[in-house]
Parts: C-alpha cells; structure tokens; sequence
C-alpha cells in the first residue's frame, strides 16, 4: 500500500442534499410555493442512485439517509482519516435534470448558498465548487460572479453529459469568468439526461451508463480542445472529476493523429492536443481503471508522459477503493507528493485565498 | 516487454510476404449500378425520394470530409467513376503491390442506417450481390461482407442465411451508430444468424443512428466525428458484452473494424472495475467482461494510434494479444496506413506474420 501525505488536497468530496425541501430556505417565495405546491420530488439522478453499489463504499453507507449527508461522517471518514488539508466539495444533486433555466437557475442559488452554509461554514479545510445552470450561460455567469465574491468557491462545476457540447462557442462566456476570477472549472461524471446517455443511444443498465461515463469525458475533451478554448483562454484550467485517466494515452494517440491529418479544419489549434492537456487539463485520481498490479500501472503513468496531471481524490463517498488504499500501490515518493500537494495547488488558484487575505 | 525497438528513424521494413488488407472499401462507378440487382420499384423510389438516413442530408456526409469521398487524392482510377469503383486499379493500386493474398470489401454506402426499412433491405442485397458480380467473382483474392438492413432484425437475418456457405463472404457487417447500441434485443437476430451459418460479425465505425454524436449532443467538426468512432466503438463493444450478447450467442466473434484498438485494455479494465461493484444488475453475466473480449472479439488496425514513443503502442498489443489484430489499410480513404511502416523491427516474426495475415486467415476461415 502507498501511504497518504498529510497536508494534501482531496479534490472530489460529494456532500449530499438530503432532500429538495433541504433547499427550500435558500429559495424566495416563489420557488419555495412551486416546489410545495406542485409536489416536486427529490432530484436524484439516474447516475448515482442512492442505494446503488458505487454510490457509497459500504462501510461509509449511514444507518439512515444519503451518503455523504452528515458533516460529522465526511470528516471522519474523508479529511481525517486521509489528513488533508483541504477537501473540494462538488455538489452532485441532480438539479441539472430539470428543463427549465428559471427553476435550474434557483435550484442552482439554493445549491451553492447550501454548501456555503451547511458546509464551508462548518470546516475549515472545505472549498466548494459553484453550480451552474448551464441552459442560460447569462445566469451562469451572474451565478459564477455571485458566488466567487465568497474566496472559499475555487472551481465552476459542470456535468460531463450535458446539452451540448462544452467546447461550443456558447458556453466560452462561462470561461472568460471562470479565468477572469481565478477559478477553475470542473467536468464531472454525470448526466442531464437531455440527450441519450451514451454516443450511440440509450442502454439498458446503470453499469453501462456508469462505464460510457468515461467515453463522454473523451468527446469533451476533443471538443474543448478543438474548439479552441484553450488558444483563447490559455490561463483556464480544467479538471476532469471521475473521469478515469488510464484512457488517456490511447485517447491522446488517436487525437494527435487525426489533428495531424486534418487540422486545416481547426486551424486556431496551434498547439498538439498532448501539449494543451499537459498545460491546462487536470485529472482527478479516482477511480483508477487498471489492473491491480503496480507494473501495469506504472507503464501508464509512463504513457502519460506527465507527472503534473492527476489530483488526489477519494471520491468519497462513492465506492472506489476500500479501507486506506486510496494511492495505488508502486507510487515513489516523488509522485505522491505532487499528485496529493502540488498538483492541486497548482491547479486551484483559490486555495489559499482565504488563508492570505485573512491573517 | 520482452521486445526490443530500435529506434523511430530506421522503423521502415519491406514487405515481401503476403498480407490480408481486412477493410477495403469498395464504391460504384454509377448511380444506376445496382439497378440490375434490384427490382424496378426500388428503382424508381431512388430517383423520386432519395436515400434518407437518420439525418437530414439528402447528399452526402453531416460533417464534410477533409477531401472528396474522404480518399486518397491519387485514388481516381483512370476511367472515371469515384475512388475505390475500378477493379483494375485497385489492382494496380493495392492489392498486387502490397502482395495482398486476402482482401476483405466493406460496403459503407450500402442500405444500412436507411429509415425505410423495405428499401435498405432492397439496397443491402443489391450490394450482396453486386460485390460477387463486381468483386469477388473477378479477383478471388477478395472477398465480401454480407450488408444487412440493421434495423429489421428479421429482415436482416433472412439476407444472412439466403448467403449461408457462399464462399463468396466471409462476414456479416454491420455499423457502430445504429437507432440502439448493438447489444439491444433487436439486433439478436443478426447474431443468431451470423452463429448459425458460422460467420464472424464485423462493425465498422461510422453510420447514423439518429443520436447525437456525443452524450452531450452533436459537436461542430469533422475531427470530432473522427476521433468520436472511438468512444462510439467502446460503448457499442460495452453493450454486446453488459447484454449478454456472448453468453446467449456463445459462438459468435466479431471484429471491431477502423475505430482504433489501444483503448481496449483501459475499457476492459473499466468494465471489470464497475462489474465487480455492480455484477448483481447483470445476473446474466457469468464471467468478467474481459474475459468475452478477449475470447470473441477481434480489431483491424487502420488508423493505427500514433504515440511518440511506439514501444508504448505495442505494449498496448501486448495487452489486447497479438493474436487479435487483423491488418488493414482502409483503401482508398486518406487515413491509409502503408503496410510496410506499420510495424518497426524489432517484433518477433511469429507476431508479424500474425498481425499481417495469419490472424485474418484463422479467423474468416481461409485456408
């Protein structure tokens, strides 16, 4: 087993809303009658169903309600055990599913004023992600302006499956905030389910789902870079949350080749994608698709070509790993401290925003 | 690793010995060309209505291709007619040059991803029996794939057995984007039929289905569309296996063709990792996902993956086994891989000869 640093930075933590009515105090009027009125259920998504295996490691799963809804548990089972620093906190409530911008946007406030109150104000070491309600990038950008005045905010967080694209023109507003205030943005597994979970249709099985999690963060990938994001915001960084990583050389490879062959149609890109993903795309650890063997590992890290990709996670409390091995076992030294310490605070200006400005 | 590369510079190596090329695409010269394989009805639905696939484009591809029909610019054969549509020149171009013992055809413009289903069963056995007339009946180093119209199971399986024991084919094709992801139900019957009459089924990336190209809906570029059939390719191998496909159909092997092979090992160990978590959804599953893809399926290599370093490519091999890669150049297409830079010196020639010919031998059944 490959021991935890103390003082690192745990990248994904899922606190959870225990109900859409938890909400309802960070609601005005109207949005607290629409919700009561109409009877709205609570917001949980295809992608992490409550009592689904991968929702929570068993020995995290509380006698009663969601994983990951009680403080007290989180920091027991995630900041102390694996003694961090600071733990990011990426909401993953299921307000992206709803059709209306209107209702996702106070979804969206209701959200990040929860996580600001219920959590950030109770722990220290906690950081949040803002949510966004990426239908209206105008109110995801008043969102993002709203929430970033709070130095605890360090990320934008978007779902991986999406309406569109992330690399479409549309959403590059939402970039030049997020650059602009010093926040990364965050893609993290999960659907709206407004379009089919996979590229090629609907599945049967959450396994499939969960597997073709993976393949999306692939097709984004392609999109933000061919897009040009990144020629147009080259301070942007952006973290892939669950993504997987031991996909990316193979991914890379295959980019490469065709951006090789056919850039004349994205001629902004002025950069080999391996270039731009080792200067502004990051990684978080878990889950690792691999094989257990140290050896198998390693050549990958080797494929990967990097050390300054991958940020530590636990997932918590989603079931990737048992007990302690949260690090894969055949790590040097070297590589767990950057993965753990200065991966992350390379990557997440805003970490120590608050420790500066508040002597 | 137990193979030594010698460095990038000195990774050409000539070719002597015979290949199988196990994706060659071949085209019509004419509009009307199928017309003698097709009753007059269907002749006349073609002038009239057109082909509508599941998309809007009444001619040619959503996303423009980076230059016409996608192929080689020395690709025109000489008489005229489109790239890939001459006999003779493909001939002269590939297949004696290349010393190419086994050439397998792959129809994409066939009935397949049409939305009237009458009609792609009309076109698909159209094209069935134009490649005999046209192809493999004036060059017996070719042989054909069987088209099917995808979408109407029974139709489908029909087209296959009325094929059973031509020597003429030697698979069944099909695409990756369907209206479902290929393990669904009503794709069963193709496999069924494809078991029965021993034939491996092939799925060549491309096709539309009706879905957005992403799980984020439809990206803006050629490129995306590209590089896409590889993450299509995975989902489509995730759902034969998390269905059941190869429990049901035991037999049955297929080829994943030109959507890439160096994302196999991180989706077999991504599909083991969530099998172990969540094996009680899918009761019908008996082993570990891997372990039906390492024992039914089979990749082409075109468009080889390109990594700086090529030892890393062929630890990826190493990975997926030499035993499954089954060469091809994708002729006429622009993303050709020459067959004699694709492997550097320095692989065993027991590999070689596997990767080049043998593995395409064994598994299409040619002696």
């Amino acid at each position: 087993m490959t021991s935890p640093l103390p003082g690192g930075v745990d990248c994904d933590l899922h606190p959870a809303v225990p109900h859409l009515t938890s909400l309802l105090p960070y609601m005005n009027e109207y949005w607290r009658d629409q919700v009561t009125t109409r009877g709205m259920t609570d917001l949980v998504s295809q992608s992490y169903p409550t009592n689904s295996p991968i929702s929570s490691r068993p020995d995290w799963r509380p006698a009663q309600g969601k994983p990951g809804a009680d403080i007290a548990d989180l920091q027991k089972q995630a900041l102390d055990r694996f003694g961090v620093a600071y733990g990011i906190c990426n909401p993953l409530y299921g307000v992206q599913m709803v059709f209306s911008e209107d209702m996702q946007d106070a979804f969206c406030r209701a959200l990040n004023d929860w996580l600001a109150k219920e959590w950030l104000d109770k722990d220290g070491r906690l950081r949040g992600s803002i949510v966004i309600p990426t239908q209206s990038v105008e109110k995801s950008v008043a969102e993002i302006e709203r929430c970033a005045k709070d130095k605890r905010f360090v990320q934008v967080l978007m779902l991986v499956m999406g309406d569109m694209p992330l690399g479409k023109r549309a959403y590059w507003p939402i970039y030049a905030a997020a650059e602009r205030l010093g926040l990364t943005v965050g893609v993290h597994a999960g659907s709206a389910y407004h379009n089919p979970p996979t590229s090629i249709g609907w599945g049967s099985y959450h396994i499939e789902d969960y597997v073709a999690q993976a393949t999306a963060f692939q097709t984004q990938l392609t999109s933000v870079i061919v897009e040009g994001v990144f020629a147009r915001h080259p301070k942007l960084k952006m973290v892939m949350l669950e993504s997987g990583f031991t996909w990316l050389p193979a991914y890379l490879w295959r980019l490469h080749k065709f951006w090789r062959g056919i850039r004349m149609e994205t001629p902004w890109v002025d950069r080999a994608p391996l270039e731009i993903v080792r200067s502004n795309i990051r990684f978080s650890l878990q889950p690792i698709d691999a094989p257990p063997d140290p050896a198998t590992l390693n050549r990958l890290f080797d494929h990967m070509q990097s050390d300054e990709l991958l940020l530590f996670s636990t997932d918590y409390p989603h079931w990737q790993f048992d007990g302690d091995e949260v690090l894969p076992p055949g790590l040097s030294p070297d590589l767990v401290r950057r993965i753990m310490i200065d991966n992350p605070l390379a990557t997440y200006g805003r970490l120590q925003a608050v420790k500066e400005t508040t002597p | 690793m137990n193979v030594q590369f010698r460095p990038e510079s000195s990774a050409t190596v000539s070719l002597k010995t015979a290949i199988a090329d196990c994706d060659i695409h071949p085209a019509r010269a004419t509009k009307d060309e199928l017309y003698p394989f097709m009753a007059k009805r269907w002749h006349a639905h073609l002038e009239t209505y057109g082909i509508q696939a599941y998309h809007g484009m009444m001619e040619g591809p959503p996303y423009p291709k980076a230059q016409p029909n996608a192929s080689r610019r020395d690709a025109w054969p000489p008489e005229g007619g489109p790239q890939g549509s001459s006999l003779s020149f493909m001939q002269k171009q590939l297949l004696d040059p290349y010393n190419v013992a086994l050439g397998v055809l792959n129809p994409l413009a066939s009935g397949q991803g049409l939305r009237n289903q009458d009609f792609a069963s009309a076109l698909c056995s159209a094209i069935n029996d134009w490649q005999i007339e046209k192809w493999t009946s004036k060059d017996k180093r070719l042989k054909a794939s069987i088209v099917v119209a995808n979408e109407d199971g029974v139709a489908a399986a029909a087209e296959i057995r009325k094929r059973a024991g031509d020597p003429n084919f030697v698979q069944v094709l099909l695409l990756s984007r369907n209206v479902e992801p290929l393990g669904q139900r009503r794709y069963w019957p193709v496999y069924e039929a494809a078991q029965e009459i021993g034939l491996p089924v092939g799925v060549h990336a491309f096709g539309f289905g009706g879905n957005p190209l992403t799980p984020s809906g439809w990206p803006s570029f050629y490129i995306e569309e590209m590089v896409g059939h590889a993450q299509c390719q995975q989902t489509v191998l995730a759902s034969l296996v998390l269905e059941g496909v190869f429990e049901r159909f035991p037999k049955l092997k297929m080829v994943m063709i030109e959507a890439g092979f160096g994302w196999a090992p991180s989706l077999a160990w991504r599909l083991d990792k969530s099998f172990e978590k969540l094996h009680s959804e899918v009761p019908h599953l008996k082993r570990k996902p891997s372990e039906y893809i390492r024992d039914h399926i089979w990749w082409t290599t075109q468009p080889m993956e390109d990594p700086e370093r090529r030892d890393h490519l062929f630890q990826v091999i190493e990975w997926i086994g030499w035993d499954r890669l089954l060469f091809a150049t994708d002729y006429p297409h622009w993303d050709f891989d020459e067959p004699s830079r694709v492997l550097p010196a320095g692989v065993s020639d027991a590999n070689r000869e596997a990767f080049y010919l043998g593995n395409a031998k064994k598994l299409y059944g040619i002696a």
